[in-house]
């Protein structure tokens, strides 16, 4: 029992489960308020985003700025999924979920069709793949719509009405998730090519792309229901904290598993060094796109699970400014350690929405921006590495193989 | 004898300009399987760039270069490495920060099939996979003598365990051809000798044709059958050591200097 407690799976395993049943039997019996539900909820959902981009920065040594784009673009495409589905539309969930599967399948043609030829160009690629993601969604919304809209929506309407909740929430988060990665994707193939400064630059470019068209998203965009400036409301809140502790336990397994693999050390290696890794047989191209667009994915269904939680969205949430907060949260943890990302992303929420709203006197709320900018630049005199440095916990860090004995026969 | 061996490397009018500056100028060599050529020549003469047209770091302005037969001008490096071709640095590039281990395991990675879902849902592949490349970078680290040191930060290792560490690391990518960029630079007489015993040794074990760039003497007359020198971007001798050494372009341009001594 002791030796089984000392294995780092099984403790962590057993420490998050028994995590999740406190907070749920301190929400049943109501001695956890909204108030301090939505800030735990909010520090999951700050991590996730923060994960993906620790993924994409501090693991593959890509500068990105534009997670919250993908943010906002997981939690607009969920929410606009559950919010039609509430009145009774189910085009939202047909068009994302079945376009994305035609765009991924297109994209995969295209794919192998492009492997047979050597040297085709960025552009190329690009255009190929942008042709085959509109394809699909044009498909979707011209042929599935009218086709499978009717009957998806009778079919999980005659199931009881919780069972087809759940399964549409989950599938409008995968929705979410899955938008952000294709969009991802094509962003990822011109721009990663790009050096590690000017990625950084382009991605900033995104995130006020996606803001500046959810400004005007029921002008320019055809989506009335999103209200451009004046934010989106109606949005069902159907997030739960059994979701939230799944979607964060999925993406943290994910990255832990991911990053303990040889796909891991590929990502690692060309942030150590980048002529070195191609020079050793990695792709680079690849290996960027493929943390890029992981990164990506997390951010998503991050914005899904803050979306259904508050039930309201509004484009200065995913502004030019929002959008450092991950930056800040992974360089307070520690470039390259998902520990203290883990750790500051909930802290961040934490600190900043919990604790100084209630400490601070009425009226001085916006002293919590004097507060910690003074935080982060102490810690930064203190610690430049970061709270946790490269730290891990034994569940998350790498485990090497016992050395060899010379000689030893192959087992 | 050597002449009946098939070809390995050719290259043919190789050129490479950086913007108006000349830096390999009709550059043409033939290399034939299990031999150990030298190139050499005065800092600046394009013996580094030659290597990175070879890898693909640079495309060449004119020129081919065929390996086995294929075609590698404009191939990605990776895709270079991939069909058999390896190489060092002239300045160590190691993965720093990475363990030993990792360093070699990494360069073990395109010969892994498991993927990303296999890695997330640690299936039997992932598992075997990982078995295998472990198996093969630490038989690898037990030839070079680093087996006790696997688990260190590579960063840490003494300068001469790095250099054998970086040859290790470039084996471990399966190659037929290994390109060494100055494996003695830096290196004390006594570790050169020894670094002659291993490039012999790892020739003859690994069935390499070694192609060696070099600056010291010392190592290159020892143990390289056919020498290249280049001046200024261009070929001015080629032979055996002996020959070469004799040569009074080569003793005008290069040796001359050192002959003295």
């Amino acid at each position: 029992m002791v030796q089984k407690l000392k294995n780092p799976a099984v403790f962590f395993m057993g420490g998050s489960l028994l995590i999740f049943a406190i907070i749920q039997f301190l929400i049943e019996t109501g001695r956890l308020n909204a108030y301090w539900q939505t800030i735990l909820f909010w520090g999951a959902a700050m991590t996730m985003v923060s994960l993906g981009l620790n993924l994409i920065y501090g693991f593959n040594g890509q500068f990105s700025l534009g997670q919250f784009g993908f943010y906002a673009l997981g939690a607009y495409t969920s929410a606009d999924i559950t919010w039609r589905w509430v009145r009774g539309d189910p085009s939202g969930l047909i068009v994302v979920i079945g376009g994305s599967v035609l765009a991924l399948l297109l994209m995969w043609g295209v794919a192998s069709f492009l492997k047979r030829f050597y040297g085709v160009s960025v552009f190329t690629e690009f255009v190929f793949h942008s042709v085959a993601t509109i394809a699909g969604f044009a498909m979707a919304l011209k042929f599935l719509r009218p086709l499978l809209g009717p009957v998806i929506y009778s079919l999980i309407q005659a199931l009881p009405e919780p069972v087809g909740r759940q399964i549409v929430f989950f599938l409008a988060l995968v929705g979410g998730a899955t938008i952000a990665g294709i969009v991802s994707f094509l962003f990822g193939i011109p721009v990663l090519t790009l050096g590690s400064d000017y990625f950084g630059i382009a991605t900033l470019g995104f995130t006020i792309i996606v803001k500046v068209l959810l400004d005007n998203s029921d002008t320019i965009l055809p989506f009335p229901e999103m209200k451009g400036a004046r934010g989106m409301v109606g949005i069902p809140k159907w997030t739960t904290w059994p979701w939230v502790f799944a979607c964060f336990m999925f993406v943290l397994l994910f990255m832990r598993n991911l990053l303990h693999s040889s796909v891991g050390r590929a990502i690692v290696s060309v942030r150590e060094d980048e002529r070195a890794a191609s020079l050793m047989g990695i792709d680079i191209a690849r290996t960027k796109i493929l943390a890029f667009v992981i990164g990506s994915i997390f951010a998503g269904l991050a914005g899904g699970i803050r979306a259904h939680d508050l039930g309201f969205l509004h484009p200065t949430m995913f502004g030019f400014l929002p959008s450092f907060n991950p930056l800040i949260i992974v360089v307070f943890g520690g470039l390259g350690s998902m520990t203290g990302t883990i750790i500051t992303g909930f802290f961040w929420v934490f600190l900043l929405e919990g604790v100084l709203r209630l400490v601070l006197p009425t009226g001085f709320e916006n002293w919590r921006y004097v507060i910690y900018p003074l935080v982060l630049l102490l810690l930064m005199l203190l610690r430049p590495q970061g709270l946790m440095g490269r730290y891990e916990i034994p569940f998350l860090r790498q485990t090497y193989p016992p050395v060899r004995k010379p000689g030893e026969v192959k087992a | 004898m050597s002449e009946e061996r098939p070809v390995i490397l050719e290259i043919k009018g190789l050129t490479h300009y950086f913007d108006s500056l000349k830096a390999v100028s009709d550059f043409s060599i033939t290399l034939r399987e299990g031999e150990l050529v030298g190139l050499i020549g005065p800092n600046g003469a394009g013996k580094t760039t030659v290597f990175n047209l070879i890898t693909g770091v640079y495309r060449p302005t004119a020129g081919s270069i065929r390996f086995r037969g294929v075609e590698l001008v404009g191939l990605p490096p990776h895709e270079i490495i991939r069909l058999g071709i390896a190489r060092t640095f002239q300045n160590i590039r190691l993965f720093p920060n990475l363990t030993v281990l990792d360093n070699v395991r990494i360069a073990h990675h395109y010969l892994v099939n498991y993927g990303v879902f296999d890695s997330f849902l640690r299936s039997p592949r992932f598992s075997k996979g990982e078995k295998e490349i472990t198996e093969l970078a630490q038989e690898l680290l037990e030839i070079f003598g680093l087996a006790d040191r696997q688990n260190d930060i590579a960063g840490s290792l003494p300068y001469g365990m790095q250099r054998k560490l970086e040859i290790a690391r470039a084996l471990a990518t399966k190659p037929q051809l290994l390109l060494l960029d100055e494996p003695a630079a830096g290196m004390n007489p006594r570790e050169i000798d020894q670094l002659m015993e291993l490039i012999h040794f790892i020739r003859d074990k690994f069935n390499l044709t070694i192609f060696l760039v070099e600056h010291r003497m010392r190592l290159i007359m020892n143990i390289c059958e056919w020498i290249t020198v280049m001046d200024f971007g261009e070929i001015i001798a080629r032979g055996k050591p002996e020959e070469v050494r004799n040569n009074p372009k080569v003793i005008e341009a290069y040796l001359g200097r050192l002959a003295i001594r």
